[in-house]
Order: C-alpha cells, then sequence, then structure tokens
C-alpha cells in the first residue's frame, strides 16, 4: 500500500512530476513536495476549507483529495490568483479594501472557494453568496466583511462584462 | 519634499561657515504656516490606511510554522493518554522505535525535563500549586495527555510509531464536573489538592450585605452556567525547533502569543542559561487565548531537537486541538442580588466554580477565572455591598487557558441576568432597571475598589436601545407574537478592563508579573523606520496600527515604518498579546520610543542649524524646522546622514546612530472599554433553533486607531460570542471521554449562521496611553452570550421557562415552547 507512485500533474501551469505515496494528500503534494506553501491546512477532514484548491476550475478540499487522483489534472492555487502585472486580482483586492481578513489562515481557502463561487454563479445575490461561503469556516472575522469583498468582486465583474 | 543631504564633508561642526550649512538653501522647503505640528494628531492614525500584512496573506506568501521546512527535519508528534485518569503503569516504546522511519521516541523518564509550575503569592488555604510535567510522569489526567513523544522521518512514519506504542494503565474514576470534583469521596487529580480545590478566595465581603438581603424589596437568585469551548484558532498549535551549533542556540519558531515567557520556561524546562534560546513567531493563523500559556508540546519537540542535533516540526492536528489543546470557559455563578423598590442594586451575593482541567496555566495559573471575576463582577453598576467566594476546581478534563474575554462573558451573563430578572420581579423594562443602575460619574471607585476611568456606559445603553426602536423591533415583536411567533429582544451593557498593567496584575498576587511592555526604534540613512514591540499580533493588524502611530508621531508617511516583534533576539523582554493590552501598552511604548526619536532628531538638527533646541521643532513632512526660521529645515535623511556617515559632525554628547527606546506600563487600574449589544432573535418552533435577525453593537474604545480593525475586532469577536451562545461546546461522559474529536461534533458557526452587524462608536480618550486609544480586542465576544440569552429569554417570555446556561441548546428551547400556551 505504500509503493510509491510517479505522479504528473499540472499546478499554476506548469508541469510537476512527484514520486508519492498513494496516501499522501493533494494538500501535503502541493505544501511539502512543491513547496506551495499558500494552501493551508486547518483540520485535515474536509470541514475547514483552509485548504480549498481550484481542481480543474472546481474548487476542492485538497486534505480530502489524494495526490494520485489529481494525476492529469490542472490544479490552481493561491500564488496563481496575482494580476497579470503580478499586483493583486479583483478579488484580492477587493478582500483587503474590506478588511476581510485578519490573521489570514483562511484567506487562500476563502479566495479559491470565492473564485468557484463567482465562476459558477456569476449573478449570485447576497444571500446566495453568503450561502456558498459558508462551506469555509473563519475564525476571525465574523465573515461579514469576506461576503461584502466577495459581493464587491461579483458586482465590479459583472459591470465590467 | 527633502533636500539632498548637503553637509559638506569637511564641516566643522563647532564653527561652521553659515552659508555651507545644511538647511540653509532656500526653497527646499516653503516656508511652514499655519499650526505647529502635532504628532498626537496626525494624518494616519483614525484613517482605515490599507493594512501592511495583506499583500503576502493574500498572495500565499505569508509564513506560518508548518511552513516552515528545515534541511533534515525530522517531524514530531505524540502517544497520547486515551483515559482519562490513571496510573502510568507501563510505558513500552520498543515497538515504536522499530517503526520504519521513526528516529526516537521518549517517555518523560528519557528526557528528564523539569516541569511547568504557575503559582500565586497566596497562603495555602487560598492556593495549591500544583506542577504541569512535559510527559505525563507518574499519572494521566485528561484523555489526550501527552505521554509520550515519537520523531520520524515523516509525519506518516510518526503516526505509525504511535499506534505501536504500549501504555499500560491502572485506570482510576474520573472528576468530570462540579458535583464529583467536589464529592467527600471524590478521587484525587493531584494529590496536593485533596479537596480538588486548586484556589479558594472570598474576595470581598464588604459591609451591609445580609443587611441589603433583609431589607430588599425584590432579590433574585440566579445560577448561570457556561459550556467548556475551544478558543479554536484556525492555525493549530506548531513548533519547529532547531539547534543552532555557530549561536550556540536553539532556535524554536512557534505560535504563540507570550514569546518571551516561551522562552523563560523552556530554558528552565531544560535548565540551560536562558540565553540558548531563541524564540521566534512566525505569522499565526489567530490565538485568542489559548496560544497565549506555554504548553508542553513545544518544549517536548524543542528538547528533542537539542538531542538528536536535528530540527524536528510538531504540528497539532485537529483532533489533538479539540481534545488535548487548551479549553475554556466552563463556569457556573449562583448570583444573589437585592434591590429596593426603585429597582436599585442594593447588595450582590456571589459564589463562583470554574473548572479548570487537570493543570494550572503558565503564567497566569488556575486563579485567573475565579479571580479576574472575583474583583470586576459588579460590572456596570453600581453596587453598595458585595461578597464573592471564587473557586478553581482541578477536574479530568484537558487544561484550560484564559480565552477572549477571560471570565467576562460569564460573569457578565450572570449580572445582565439578574438585571433581566429584577425587572421582571419589579415590573420594570429591563433597560429602564440597567439605566437606574449604571455607573454614570467618572472616576468611579466600585465596591471592589476598582477605579473605573470615563466611558459611555449610559450613552451606549440608551444609543443601543434608540435603535432598536427607531428601527420598529418593538412593533415586530408585537407583531410576530400576535402571530404566535417567538421574537425577542435583548441587550447586554458591559464594560472591560483593558491593558492590565504591572499593578493591576500584581493585585492578584502572581508571582510573575505581566504588565510593561518595551519598544525600540532605529532610523536608517534612508529615513526608514524599524520598530519593535514585545506584544505578538496574530490577526489584530500590529504592522499597521503600530505604524500609523509612529508615522503620526515622527511626522512620515506610514509605509517608512516596520514593525518587528516575535523574535526574543530583538527585543528584550516582553508580555506578548493578551487581555487587549497591545495598543493600549504596546501602542503606548511605541509612541513613547518615537517621541525619544523625534527629540533626538530635533537635537542633532539644532546643533547642525546653530540654533537653540527649543527653536526647532518636527515638521510633520519627515524634517526638522527652525522656528524662527522656517526656512531653514533638515529633513530626516540630512540628519541620518550625519548621525551614521558623518558622526564626527554630532553634539559632544550625542552618540551615533538613530535609536531609541521606551517601555510603558499601565498605572493604576488600567482603562475600560464599553458597550451595549443589542441582538433580535426568532425562535423556531419546529427545530426549537434560534435565529438572529439583528445585531447591533455600540462601542468606545476611546480613539480609534483604525476603523476598519476596530471593527473587525468587534465582529470577530462577536461571532465568538455567538458560538458560545448558541452551538459550541465540549462535553465529557462520566470516564472523562470528550466528546468532540472533530469538526463534525464541534459546531463551528458559519457565515449561513453569524449575521452582519452594525457599529456604532462612542469615543472616551483614555487619558494615559498612546492617543487616548483603549483596547478593543475582547468586547464582542463579552457581549454576545448575555445579549443573545436575554433575547432567547424575551422570545420565551409567555412560556414562563427561563434559560441562565450557554450554550442554548434547540432542545432546551423546544422543551420551553412545548410548553407554551
Ligand atoms: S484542511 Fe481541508 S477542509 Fe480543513
Ligand atoms: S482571518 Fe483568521 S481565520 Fe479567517
Amino acid at each position: 500500500m505504500t509503493d510509491p507512485h510517479l505522479l504528473s500533474l499540472t499546478v499554476n501551469g506548469a508541469e510537476h512530476e512527484v514520486v508519492v505515496e498513494p496516501r499522501r494528500t493533494l494538500a501535503d503534494v502541493l505544501r511539502h513536495d512543491l513547496r506551495l506553501t499558500g494552501t493551508h491546512v486547518g483540520c485535515e477532514h474536509g470541514v475547514c476549507g483552509a485548504c480549498t484548491v481550484l481542481l480543474d476550475d472546481a474548487p476542492v478540499r485538497a486534505c480530502l483529495v489524494f495526490a494520485v487522483q489529481a494525476e492529469g489534472s490542472e490544479v490552481r492555487t493561491v500564488e496563481s490568483l496575482a494580476g497579470p502585472d503580478g499586483g493583486l486580482s479583483d478579488l484580492q483586492q477587493a478582500f483587503t479594501d474590506h478588511h476581510a481578513l485578519q490573521c489570514g489562515f483562511c484567506t487562500p481557502g476563502f479566495l479559491l472557494l470565492a473564485e468557484g463561487v463567482l465562476a459558477e454563479q456569476p449573478d449570485a445575490s447576497r444571500e446566495e453568496v453568503r450561502e456558498a461561503l459558508s462551506a469555509n469556516l473563519c475564525r476571525c472575522t465574523g465573515y461579514q466583511t469576506i461576503v461584502d469583498a466577495v459581493c464587491a468582486t461579483a458586482r465590479a465583474r459583472q459591470e465590467a462584462r | 519634499m527633502t533636500s539632498t543631504p548637503t553637509v559638506p564633508a569637511d564641516a566643522d561642526p563647532d564653527r561652521p561657515e553659515r552659508g555651507d550649512h545644511p538647511g540653509d538653501h532656500p526653497g527646499h522647503h516653503p516656508p511652514s504656516t499655519g499650526p505647529r505640528f502635532d504628532g498626537h494628531r496626525g494624518r494616519w492614525v483614525g484613517a482605515s490606511v490599507p493594512r501592511h500584512e495583506d499583500p503576502r496573506l493574500l498572495t500565499g506568501r505569508g509564513r506560518f510554522v508548518d511552513d516552515i521546512a528545515l534541511s533534515g527535519m525530522l517531524h514530531a508528534g505524540f502517544v497520547r493518554a486515551t483515559v482519562a485518569h490513571a496510573r502510568l503503569t507501563g510505558i513500552d516504546l520498543t515497538a515504536t522505535r522499530e517503526v520504519e522511519g521513526v528516529v526516537a521516541a521518549y517517555d518523560a523518564a528519557d528526557l528528564a525535563l523539569g516541569d511547568i509550575v504557575a503559582i500565586l503569592d497566596r497562603p495555602a488555604e487560598e492556593f495549591t500549586p500544583t506542577a504541569m510535567p512535559i510527559l505525563a510522569k507518574d499519572k494521566v489526567r485528561f484523555v489526550g495527555e501527552p505521554v509520550a513523544l515519537v520523531v520520524a522521518r515523516d509525519p506518516y512514519a510518526v503516526e505509525d510509531g504511535i499506534e505501536a506504542a504500549q501504555v499500560s494503565y491502572d485506570v482510576l474514576d474520573a472528576v468530570t464536573g462540579e458535583e464529583s470534583a467536589l464529592a467527600s469521596d471524590a478521587p484525587r487529580v493531584h494529590d496536593e489538592a485533596p479537596d480538588n480545590v486548586l484556589l479558594d478566595v472570598s474576595m470581598f465581603d464588604t459591609p451591609g450585605v445580609d443587611e441589603a438581603f433583609a431589607d430588599a424589596a425584590v432579590t433574585v437568585d440566579v445560577v448561570t452556567r457556561s459550556g467548556r469551548q475551544n478558543a479554536l484558532p484556525l492555525e493549530t498549535r506548531g513548533v519547529v525547533a532547531a539547534w543552532d551549533a555557530r549561536d550556540d542556540q536553539l532556535h524554536v519558531a512557534t505560535t504563540t502569543q507570550v514569546p518571551h515567557q516561551v522562552r523563560t520556561v523552556l530554558a528552565r524546562c531544560l535548565d540551560v542559561p536562558e540565553r540558548t534560546v531563541r524564540v521566534t513567531v512566525p505569522d499565526m493563523g489567530g490565538g485568542f487565548g489559548q496560544k497565549c500559556v506555554v504548553g508542553r508540546e513545544e518544549i517536548a519537540a524543542a528538547a528533542a531537537a537539542k538531542r538528536l542535533d536535528r530540527p524536528v516540526k510538531w504540528i497539532e492536528d485537529r483532533r489533538e486541538a479539540l481534545t488535548a489543546g487548551f479549553l475554556a470557559r466552563e463556569q457556573r455563578y449562583r448570583t444573589r442580588a437585592a434591590f429596593d423598590a426603585d429597582g436599585q442594586i442594593t447588595a450582590l451575593d456571589v459564589d463562583i466554580v470554574c473548572d479548570m482541567g487537570a493543570y494550572s496555566c503558565y503564567p497566569f495559573t488556575a486563579g485567573i477565572e475565579p479571580l479576574m471575576a472575583s474583583a470586576e463582577m459588579p460590572s456596570v453598576y453600581r453596587v453598595p455591598a458585595y461578597r464573592v467566594r471564587g473557586r478553581a476546581l482541578t477536574s479530568n478534563k484537558a487544561p484550560t487557558a484564559p480565552y477572549r474575554g477571560v471570565s467576562r462573558p460569564q460573569y457578565v451573563v450572570a449580572i445582565e441576568r439578574v438585571m433581566e430578572r429584577a425587572a421582571r420581579e419589579l415590573g420594570l423594562d429591563p433597560v429602564e432597571v440597567r439605566r437606574r443602575n449604571v455607573i454614570t460619574q467618572f472616576p468611579y471607585t466600585g465596591v471592589n475598589g476598582v477605579t473605573y476611568d470615563p466611558g459611555t456606559y449610559r450613552e451606549s445603553l440608551d444609543l443601543a436601545e434608540a435603535t432598536m426602536r427607531d428601527e420598529g423591533w418593538y412593533e415586530e415583536r408585537d407583531r410576530a407574537a400576535a402571530q404566535g411567533r417567538h421574537l425577542g429582544i435583548g441587550y447586554c451593557c458591559f464594560s472591560e478592563r483593558t491593558g492590565y498593567g504591572s499593578e493591576a496584575f500584581a493585585k492578584r498576587r502572581m508571582t510573575v508579573v505581566p504588565g510593561f511592555d518595551i519598544s525600540e526604534i532605529r532610523m536608517d540613512t534612508s529615513g526608514a523606520v524599524v520598530v519593535t514591540s514585545g506584544t505578538m499580533n496574530h490577526g489584530q493588524s500590529h504592522e499597521t496600527t503600530f505604524a500609523q502611530i509612529v508615522a503620526d508621531r515622527l511626522g512620515i508617511d506610514v509605509g517608512l515604518v516596520k514593525l518587528r516583534q516575535g523574535d526574543t533576539e530583538r527585543i528584550s523582554y516582553g508580555w506578548g498579546t493578551f487581555a487587549s493590552r497591545s495598543v493600549t501598552i504596546g501602542g503606548s511604548a511605541v509612541a513613547l520610543a518615537s517621541e525619544r526619536l523625534g527629540e533626538l532628531l530635533c537635537r542633532i538638527a539644532a546643533h547642525l542649524l546653530e540654533t537653540r533646541p527649543e527653536n526647532v521643532a518636527l515638521d510633520g513632512d519627515g524634517g526638522v524646522v527652525q522656528l524662527d526660521d522656517p526656512t531653514r529645515r533638515l529633513s530626516f535623511t540630512d540628519i541620518a546622514d550625519v548621525a551614521h556617515l558623518r558622526a564626527h559632525l554630532l553634539p559632544k554628547d550625542v552618540d551615533p546612530t538613530l535609536t531609541a527606546t521606551a517601555s510603558f506600563d499601565v498605572p493604576g487600574d488600567g482603562t475600560f472599554s464599553n458597550a451595549t449589544h443589542a441582538v433580535v432573535v426568532e425562535a423556531d418552533p419546529g427545530t426549537g433553533q434560534v435565529r438572529i435577525l439583528r445585531y447591533a453593537c455600540v462601542e468606545d474604545c476611546g480613539v480609534v486607531v483604525h476603523p476598519q480593525v476596530v471593527d473587525g475586532q468587534c465582529r470577530g469577536g462577536i461571532a465568538q460570542g455567538i458560538a458560545g451562545a448558541l452551538f459550541e461546546e465540549v462535553t465529557y461522559d462520566s470516564h472523562g471521554e470528550p466528546s468532540a474529536a472533530s469538526f463534525i461534533d464541534y459546531l463551528v458557526p458559519t457565515a449561513s449562521e453569524i449575521p452582519d452587524v452594525s457599529i456604532a462608536h462612542l469615543e472616551t480618550p483614555c487619558a494615559f496611553t498612546a492617543n487616548g486609544a483603549k483596547g478593543a480586542g475582547e468586547g464582542g465576544t463579552i457581549g454576545a452570550p448575555a445579549a443573545v440569552l436575554n433575547a432567547v429569554n424575551d422570545a420565551l417570555r409567555d412560556t414562563g421557562v427561563e434559560l441562565d446556561s450557554t450554550p442554548i441548546h434547540p432542545w432546551t428551547v423546544l422543551a420551553a415552547l412545548e410548553g407554551t400556551p
């Protein structure tokens, strides 16, 4: 069961090959093998959402996905979100404008979750955004400003459409 | 606006040529007009400037403890007790050591470390000292207690090694609550405390208590309880420790709110000079008090790193965090109160019991909760006579740490339930009863001997009530009742001592007395500033707010200021972040150091401008100006250039470089923030669930340094208070087995359960802190449980049921509603 496996996957547009044990999670591969430590781990049992990444554009919990399940897939992490000039993306900017982060530990997970939500429901109402964001936990903010930031981004993107 | 440095290389400061002197170049700086620059009223404090912390945290470039990877690093984990109370009869790590990938396994005897001991300077009848070993020695006292340490090449091998360990127990009966702790035949958690009481203090028994009860028009007698809770920082605890041979030092990067206290305890446990330990703190994903005490695991992991001469990492998993991390909050109050016919409280008689779990925490001890509650229980009300007894019990549950608010959420529930009960007995509106009792004259010295500095107790209450009335919630409540719905409005009025100084903590008779903090500020040749603080940010935005304070004091751009904290090599000693002390104490030290640097800059400038020191001042734009001739000015870079690169030009009595230090301690009883929370809830007769329809907070934390940050502290605190009021509880069965080992069983509220919160600010500047700020970290958590509880009781007002405990379970609400006519 611990036979190593040669895994290839695409992360933030770059191809990687990693030798992993079958029980190694995607979160561990991202954080410890690829050293993309922006993806955080808060529970390792699929509830807190701090480890949320996009797997082929859909938000998943990287602590629940075995790395081998991501074979051949395209993974996006917080490290890929910055704008083309290397500056903050519109969503990241909205998070700082609205003070949607305090300690910042939940933030990468919320950013990726929100990107998934905005892609899937670009016209979501505040209540729908709130509902969708209740997939992840934040212990610092009380959520209000996270909802504010995501709604503001949704509005701005609607206007730009 | 600054000039290029123009000090001539060969200038002799004693006989300068006027025309060659810096600042003597007309036209580089406009003559200043208007009022003199005042660093207390600058452009940054009061503005929501972009947070300095955000760019790295938003882009995945923060560095949290688990992000650290050192070459050759090993991983650690703990074999933990599977029973709550037992004698250890054997620990066999032979099989563990044979597991592939395991490098070492240690029990207490192998590591031979000193214990963690926190004591109070109180007589034996009041306080019983107990020791917390790093690894369990002869006994285990709670499920999850660390028994042995396994070090392996990766975390998966650590788990395999833990599984292979054989621990045998001689199981004892467990103490799982007040009743079982105080029973005459109760098992002893610690032999030193035969009655399972670690602290028993009757802090006040002022004259007139019994007379007031005898003469009372109305007396109320209420028992309030709060469930055991987890502060639950989203980042669990962790450490990376490595021996550095070059520095002859153990470098310990760890998640702590109190780096210097970790250094002190670690050095003592290892019996090494404190110099040989360096504690640093990376970015930290919350703490809320759980990380303001010294834990055992970081010390065990550090000891292993030293012994193996290899870096060792330990990251707490969520199961450990929920069952074996420091917990909080489990308390029971019996509060009797006497009122006269006018609804004025005439006496308070309180019995407080706090279940502190298996061990006393360092540095606060098991006494922290009952002592805090005993000292401050009269809250915002004028209580003329007061009697209180506070006890700390030990039990076979995970030990506790002071969680955001410490005993205040609980004693505020007790006194606010008293107000509500009295209102009902007296046939008065509960807000009116509060109004008749609330302190309005300041400074006010209470029956508890505490002097309260000015606040807006009455004003916040009035504004909160007006908000509810103006928004039509009272009509809505009547309409709902007419439709058979259960809607209620609840209030909580409270104050919170913030920034306890040494004097206030010394009154608790701690032998380790927190209080002061320190700061060092340095300006480099580019005019940029590095400032240190002994406080420890873990989400509160110190890098931004402290920079605002410094930038204003010096009159520079906030972007020029970099805060450094969380490194015992850079900061000689500090007390970290807890008790809403950072902006009050740390911020004041930073302000004072900045002022001293400003004075130094002025002194050097006066010398270089050849004028009297009184004839120069900071100009608010990164320079020093000559007052009688504003065309003569030196920029900070001009001065910094001299101070570092041409020190021969300095005045003879000024040392080279631009460095200033300061310390600050809060005098007397400290400063009190205050607030009133108003909540509207609806109880669902189908599910028993309570939904919050409206949450309004009116708060006063003095001068607000950063409005967004203060609002964020309020909202985050309120969310945690709501969590305690409605959702979260760690329960134990009669064997001491904890119920909640994952987020499936420990219900943390999400965006769907936490409502939007409106915040209104009143501003009563503190007379003695930098900028007049008071602490803002804990208030939200303090007010929410009582406000929610009162609102639920109001919603259930026709059922005859009174709920006095948190969390409010759906089944208790259902039971109440089933009795509704
Ligand atoms: S770490 Fe994956 S959901 Fe919590
Ligand atoms: S900002 Fe700290 S957990 Fe969300």
